[in-house]
């Protein structure tokens, strides 16, 4: 009905215009419209092979997480590595280490909303998809954690039978808490930001399908004055829920480990660097992610070099934060003057686990400093692979903290060594298959870039306006 | 509020008029206009003019647009608000009631309300709210979900999504007469004007 007033999608050449612009030249609200509609609406045969070799390999990754809960299901935690000093083990360090990735996809949506930062414009609506399948991977660990899986929902507040209830002053209800309402909202900060552009995907549909179902999420939106001015005051508003949000989520994770009063676990600097940790891993996997798909979908000219640079400067940035945090706890161990605490630091940089102390801060501190370098940041593989090293050294931060701290406490005769076993690391490299499966998904089917905040920046830049007058109008009606 | 008015056009008044235009199934007369700044000249010039049910389209937020059409009261805010005071009430209410009430548990001697422990899920629940409030009154306010509206009747509204700019005088309005209208809208300078059937 509405297909053929479309022209093809418009073939400018895909410039990327460096290091100061956040659109290519000669981009009008049409062909923003059409370079990122017509990703998904490209016939499947067009997708890149790259995408189909990319979401092979991620699909069958994720069946090892299948492979590797059902047999969790029938045999119990036994078969992971957790012993009784280390009960924590790889499921705790994976779900910090996933739910700071997410971390990322709320700090570009909102606080670099609230700050007008425009550049996070073209990447925003990408990162809160990785928040979500972030968020979603972290929150199966605890649960595959409990032992008896199926009665998760015990953590929940609910009249039951049992006449019993979770206990609020407990770190991990805190956590319960933060984590379902960190998922839940970022969920609808990505709906109500998608819906203007589900309403454009229903509008360039050419298939009754396509219509039918962008036309259902898009809830009828027509892009009404009054709507829109309702929507901004919507959408500000859960940037600024957001924003403390998202601080209070990892400040509470950070609880779970700041609460207890085991030697490095229990120190006040846990909250803030935790949080600066989870931005630093997350702009790390926004970058890891971002790059290849740039590239894959000749993105260049949305997805500019000013973006990978403003993301590897905040990469830089958090990073520092991150090492003054290793720094006070190493000067706060030691002037405590608490013997606990003196071995258990000593343990961490020279004990059975010092390896990993010592790839941690060459994975987190010192590689990253190559980032100073200008010529660096501007170099796509020289970021990519930075980032990789940083998403490393993030995942190692988290095991440091849960093993170090948990094999060697008070007690010399209650020490142990921990070893995963295959399934923890099935179940870990499981987890990074679905997220990648759902990322490459998303990408492939739904607006990876929020087109009407691109058409925004263009017409506060000014441009946009290549709307020519059809030389034969349309009839009226239809 | 818009909802009702799109699906009932009758209002108090202006009912033999409703009625003519009900059965000739005229909602509007829609003009297109090239880019922003001329369908926010149109809208005001409208709104000068008397028209007051009216609304413009845009496939991006223009500031001053949905002034300029007469929309001053945005509710947003407070319906927010209250999700929120409602969210922090609820779940400090709700620790309270379990920890002295439902289930008392003497943990290290604590008084029962030890309510510094209960600002974390306090302060989840108030974001929890206040952020599904946002969503839920927004669209509602918005009256969406809504499926059908006589505007998507016009074939090039697609563009409205795209790089469209659109001016709708409503039937229902006091002022509205066909013809008037679309000399009205004839002299803002647009690049069509045209007819939007029920």
């Amino acid at each position: 009905m509405k297909s053929d007033q479309f022209e093809e999608p418009t073939s400018l050449a895909v410039i990327d215009p460096g290091p100061d612009k956040i659109i290519g030249p000669g981009h009008s609200y049409a062909s923003v419209t059409d370079k990122i509609s017509g990703i998904i609406f490209q016939p499947l045969k067009k997708t890149p092979k790259v995408w189909f070799l990319a979401f092979l390999v991620s699909f069958a990754l994720m069946q090892l997480l299948l492979i590797a809960a059902t047999w969790l299901f029938v045999k119990g935690v036994g078969i992971w590595g957790i012993i009784i000093p280390v009960a924590w083990g790889f499921a705790i360090v994976n779900f910090v280490w996933w739910i700071g990735i997410g971390h990322a996809g709320t700090l570009i949506s909102a606080i670099l909303l609230l700050l007008k930062q425009d550049w996070r414009t073209s990447i925003n609506r990408f990162s809160e998809a990785m928040t979500l399948f972030a968020v979603s991977c972290a929150a199966m660990f605890p649960i595959l954690h409990l032992g008896r899986p199926w009665l998760f929902y015990w953590l929940m507040p609910y009249p039951n039978t049992m006449w019993v209830w979770p206990q609020p002053r407990s770190p991990l209800v805190w956590d319960v808490f933060a984590v379902s309402t960190y998922a839940t909202v970022s969920l609808v900060f990505w709906f109500v930001g998608l819906v203007p552009d589900l309403a454009t995907m229903r509008d360039k549909a050419k298939t009754k399908w396509q219509q039918m179902i962008f036309g259902m999420f898009a809830l009828g939106w027509r892009g009404s004055a009054r709507h829109w001015s309702r929507y901004q005051m919507a959408y500000i508003l859960l940037g600024g829920l957001a924003t403390p949000l998202v601080v209070s989520v990892h400040t509470v994770v950070s609880f779970d480990f700041a609460v207890a009063i085991l030697p490095g676990w229990h120190t006040t600097i846990f909250p803030p660097y935790f949080v600066a940790g989870a931005i630093y891993s997350g702009f790390a996997m926004v970058l890891t992610l971002m790059i290849p798909v740039r590239r894959w979908f000749h993105l260049e000219d949305l997805i500019t070099m000013r973006h990978v640079e403003a993301c590897a400067k905040v990469m830089l940035g958090t990073g520092l934060i991150v090492a003054y945090g290793y720094l006070m706890e190493a000067f706060m161990a030691w002037y405590s003057g608490d013997v606990y605490e003196r071995f258990m630091y000593w343990n961490r940089m020279t004990g059975p686990y010092g390896w990993s102390y010592v790839m941690l801060i060459l994975c987190n501190i010192a590689i990253p400093q190559l980032l100073w370098i200008r010529s660096i940041r501007l170099n796509v593989f020289w970021v990519w692979m930075l980032s990789l090293v940083v998403n490393v050294g993030m995942w190692l931060e988290r095991f440091v903290i849960v093993i170090t701290s948990l094999h060697r406490d008070f007690l010399p005769s209650s020490w142990g060594i921990y070893y995963p076993t295959r399934w923890d690391w099935a179940t870990f490299i499981g987890t990074i298959g679905f997220f990648l499966t759902m990322m490459w998904l998303f990408v492939r089917f739904l607006p990876a870039i929020s087109i009407f905040e691109v058409r925004e920046v263009l017409h506060h830049e000014g441009g946009g306006h290549a709307h020519e007058p059809s030389p034969q109008p349309a009839p009226a009606g239809d | 509020m818009h909802m009702s008015r799109a699906r009932s056009p009758r209002r108090p008044g202006t009912k033999v008029m409703a009625t003519y235009w009900e059965q000739r199934g005229l909602y509007g007369v829609m003009a297109e206009f090239a880019d922003s700044d001329q369908l926010l000249h149109a809208a005001r010039r409208a709104y000068a003019a008397g028209y007051r049910r009216m609304d413009a389209y845009s496939p991006m937020p223009v500031d001053g647009l949905a002034e300029a059409i007469g929309f001053r009261r945005n509710f947003v805010s407070p319906v927010v608000l209250l999700g929120g005071l409602l969210g922090g009430c609820g779940g400090f209410g709700l620790m309270y009631w379990i920890s002295v009430i439902a289930y008392p548990f003497n943990v290290a001697g604590r008084p029962m309300n030890s309510w510094p422990a209960y600002i974390p899920i306090t302060f989840e629940c108030t974001v929890l709210l206040a952020s599904l409030s946002a969503m839920i009154g927004m669209f509602a306010m918005n009256g969406l979900p809504m499926p059908y509206h006589p505007v998507f009747n016009v074939a090039k509204f697609a563009r409205a999504s795209t790089d469209g700019f659109f001016l709708c005088i409503e039937a229902d309005d006091p002022k509205f007469d066909r013809e008037g209208a679309k000399v009205f809208l004839n002299e803002l300078n647009p690049i069509e004007v045209t007819e939007v059937e029920k």
